[in-house]
């Protein structure tokens, strides 16, 4: 029967079908609601996690990969960048039951760091790339990618983009899930374990099979070409491939080209659809990928074809593409004037602007607020990480100085610490980047005597990408209580100075505590601990009572969403508001009440 | 059919919901649809959108510039922001009722969506409507994704049967809200029948 899915969930029914063993991975947007609708579907027999991040999630899934199971691993594509030292090894040694790594791309950035290109690491790995245009061809192209990974016994990666994760379509779904049989683990140490002489012959192996893999391609059926044979051409992939199918469906004279798999490229495909062609526009996201595989293609060839896109500035080098942005560009490269339908917006009135800040009531809010007061006046760092938190970074806040990768931001303090003696140096990290990939960094602070002090933002869950468990939360995928790992006892078996715990919503207390553990030397943790509020609904409220002065410290100080101005005078959103108290605490006249239910 | 619907909010008004909604009336009306959604880092309270395509010629999941026969406005200045997708023929339909962002209680810019409402009662054939003032009458104001989706079925631009839309929302809401959503979503009828004519 078919059913409206999102594209994350296309994905997943399609691994489904696919009859996939056991699937891993770390949540980061937009490939977060893969894992999770394989939670919701029937899927009796499959090993299914969130492991702790996606080095852990591809090591996971290559043993069961290596043992003739099929193996699906899923990921953003930064996410990649920590699984990688594992792929690079991994495209070496190949695998027997199918395995597909899902990276997802997020051109934009819409919720990145980055704006890399899977495609690109496909390319470094040498091992084959599969580029989804929509969630109906992701439903399909998930399982041959597990053909075309058993066939060929190599990881293959899977990438779609933002828009095609996130939107939704309808797929012929089934609750029928039958796992793949497999004959188990077969012990080879010359096919298993990695040694620079195995390295050696399987490199040349590689190259020799890729070849191979590419002319296989040439004949795959996303592969394709539409519209008339043209002297100008367009070649497009990825969700840019619907854009530009969306301009030319009026325009059946230009030719189409689209590739579907960027790695190895379908070079006889390729050559058969640019026969004729005098001039083609490359339109791709993120990177020139196909259009630099096109300038080497036309070399090799000797091809009389000028290729267009990002390198000649025919097309932006960053940002996502869009429907109109497509066909502007092709209005452009076309000659065809302008879509004189558009509403002329050049008098339209000043928009404000809406940053995304913390949730009223956040309990990050109000833990970065305790550092800042008990701080004030010192010279501070202030390391933030990946998460909600990194919001903290937003006024009147301002308690972000740096943000570099998931981890991060324990190891800077430390650099901060030894760079600069006189200063504080804090890092700001929440529990499930904690068990991500910041454990390593506080043993690091320790062995290496660092003077930093660490808050963990604790609010038992993974909120940014959609509240996934982790391993403080206790209960994991297979619906087991693992019981809770707890972040106090790792930072004592670390050996800190001091390891306390704190309710950042009771702020005299949380001040104290900050002020406390900074007077001490060495590496010492605050457990700021509070739970989500998307998770632990409140219905306390709080209310601006007559004694206010309309002073607005409230608003000026914490910044909350939930505290706005009507007529001039300080009135709060019962809509939004949670009684998290800390306006309250802020206030100097008393004049906000509540916090009852 | 081909019917392009934006709809617009900030993170947290339920746009989610009304998308959804539409979709599954689409699709029980045997149409195909394609729809899109923003999700992530601005979800906090950021601009928001989802796109919702009906008819089998929609190939990008994005409504190109122009091409939105309906703009369902969860707040005066992000349709605004979204005018562009807006056909010239078009029926944007406003709640007037603005969402202040954290900015602009600190700079004290004042900003509370008359200049928007302005804007588009000028430059656009649109449905106004306070929505906090309509759900007041209901009690929450939970329910402005409902009636937004009421008027948007009133003033016939949908292209949705009733029917269809009610036997959905009855799927899709909370047994305890039902009731109230209801009422929301009929409230919403006279005043899209009444104010699109």
């Amino acid at each position: 029967m078919k059913e409206y899915v999102m594209g994350n969930g296309a994905i997943a029914l399609g691994a489904l079908k696919a009859g996939v063993n056991i699937a891993c991975g770390y949540p980061g947007t937009p490939s977060s609601e893969i894992i999770e609708t394989l939670a919701k579907r029937p899927h009796e027999g499959l090993h299914l996690e969130w492991s702790v991040n996606e080095k852990a999630a591809l090591e996971v899934a290559a043993a069961a990969a290596y043992s003739g199971a099929r193996a699906l691993v899923t990921m953003k594509q930064v996410g990649l960048n920590v699984a990688s030292d594992p792929l690079m090894s991994l495209a070496y040694v190949g695998v027997e039951g199918g395995m597909v790594i899902v990276s997802a791309d997020d051109p934009g950035p819409i919720s990145s760091q980055t704006e890399q290109d899977t495609r690109r690491f496909a390319d470094f790995a040498r091992i084959p790339v599969f580029d989804p245009a929509s969630p109906e061809e992701a439903f399909e192209m998930i399982q041959d990618a597990f053909a075309y990974s058993e066939k060929y016994k190599t990881p293959v990666i899977f990438r779609p983009t933002t828009r095609v994760d996130h939107g939704y379509a309808s797929v012929e779904a089934s609750d029928t899930y039958v796992p793949k049989a497999y004959d188990g683990f077969q012990k080879d140490a010359g096919r298993f374990v990695i040694f620079p002489r195995l390295s050696y012959k399987n490199h040349g192996r590689m190259e020799e099979r890729n070849v191979r893999i590419g002319e296989d391609f040439s004949s795959y059926k996303f592969n394709t070409v539409e519209g008339a044979a043209s002297e100008k051409a367009v070649l497009a992939s990825g969700i840019s491939y619907m854009y530009a199918k969306e301009f030319l469906k009026d325009h059946p004279e230009v030719k189409l080209i689209r590739v579907a798999t960027a790695y190895p490229l379908p070079e006889s495909f390729l050559l058969k659809a640019l026969d004729g062609v005098r001039e083609v526009l490359c339109i791709e996201e993120l990177s020139p990928y196909l259009e630099e595989q096109l300038l080497k293609l036309a070399g090799k060839h000797h091809l009389s074809v000028t290729v267009l896109g990002k390198l000649t500035s025919h097309v932006p080098a960053m940002g996502e593409n869009s429907a109109d942005g497509v066909a502007a560009i092709l209005r452009d490269y076309l000659n065809i004037s302008a879509d004189p339908a558009v509403n002329d917006t050049t008098d339209l009135p000043e928009l404000p602007v809406r940053p995304p800040v913390l949730c009223a009531g956040c309990p990050h809010r109000a833990s970065f607020y305790a550092v800042k007061k008990a701080m004030a006046g010192e010279k501070t760092y202030y390391c933030g990480d990946i998460g909600c938190y990194t919001l903290g970074n937003s006024m009147p806040l301002d308690m972000v100085d740096t943000c570099l990768c998931m981890g991060a931001g324990v190891t800077m303090a430390q650099g901060f610490s030894h760079i600069d003696g006189d200063g504080k140096a804090f890092a700001f990290i929440g529990d499930s980047t904690f068990f991500a990939s910041g454990i390593t960094g506080v043993v690091n602070a320790v062995f290496n005597e660092a003077d930093i002090t660490i808050c963990i933002l604790d609010n038992s869950t993974t909120a940014m990408t959609g509240h996934q468990p982790h391993p403080g939360t206790g209960i994991n995928l297979m619906g087991h209580d693992a019981g809770k790992i707890s972040i106090t006892k790792i930072l004592e078996g670390i050996g800190l100075q001091k390891v306390v715990t704190v309710d950042p919503l009771d702020l005299d207390k949380a001040i104290a505590t900050v002020k406390e553990c900074a007077a001490i030397k060495g590496v010492k943790a605050i457990i700021f601990k509070s739970p989500c509020i998307a998770i632990e609904k409140s219905k306390k409220k709080c209310t601006v009572t007559e004694s206010c002065i309309n002073c607005k410290k409230c608003i000026r100080e914490t910044g909350c969403p939930a505290l706005t101005l009507a007529d001039g005078k300080v009135v709060i959103d019962a809509l939004l508001c949670t009684g998290c108290g800390l306006c309250r605490q802020v206030c100097p006249v008393n004049a906000i009440g509540g916090d009852e239910e | 059919m081909n019917k392009d619907i934006l709809i617009c909010g900030v993170g947290g008004q339920g746009t989610v919901l009304a998308s959804g909604i539409i979709a599954a009336s689409a699709l029980a009306e045997g149409h195909i649809v394609h729809s899109a959604e923003t999700i992530g880092m601005a979800q906090r309270g950021g601009p928001v959108t989802s796109h919702v395509r009906i008819g089998a010629d929609a190939y990008s999941p994005l409504i190109p510039f122009g091409k939105a026969d309906l703009i369902l406005g969860f707040e005066p200045s992000e349709v605004v922001r979204n005018i562009r997708y807006l056909s010239k023929d078009g029926l944007a339909i406003v709640n007037t009722a603005a969402v202040k962002p954290v900015t602009a209680s600190l700079s004290g810019s004042g900003y509370d969506g008359t200049e928007m409402t302005a804007y588009l009662s000028s430059h656009t054939r649109c449905i106004l409507t306070d929505g906090d003032k309509e759900c007041q009458k209901l009690g929450s104001a939970k329910f402005l994704n409902i009636l937004l989706l009421g008027i948007a079925a009133g003033s016939g631009d949908l292209g949705l049967q009733k029917d269809t839309l009610v036997s959905v929302i009855e799927k899709r809401v909370p047994a305890k809200f039902l009731e109230a959503n209801m009422q929301a979503f009929l409230n919403g009828f006279e005043i899209g029948k009444t104010k699109g004519e």
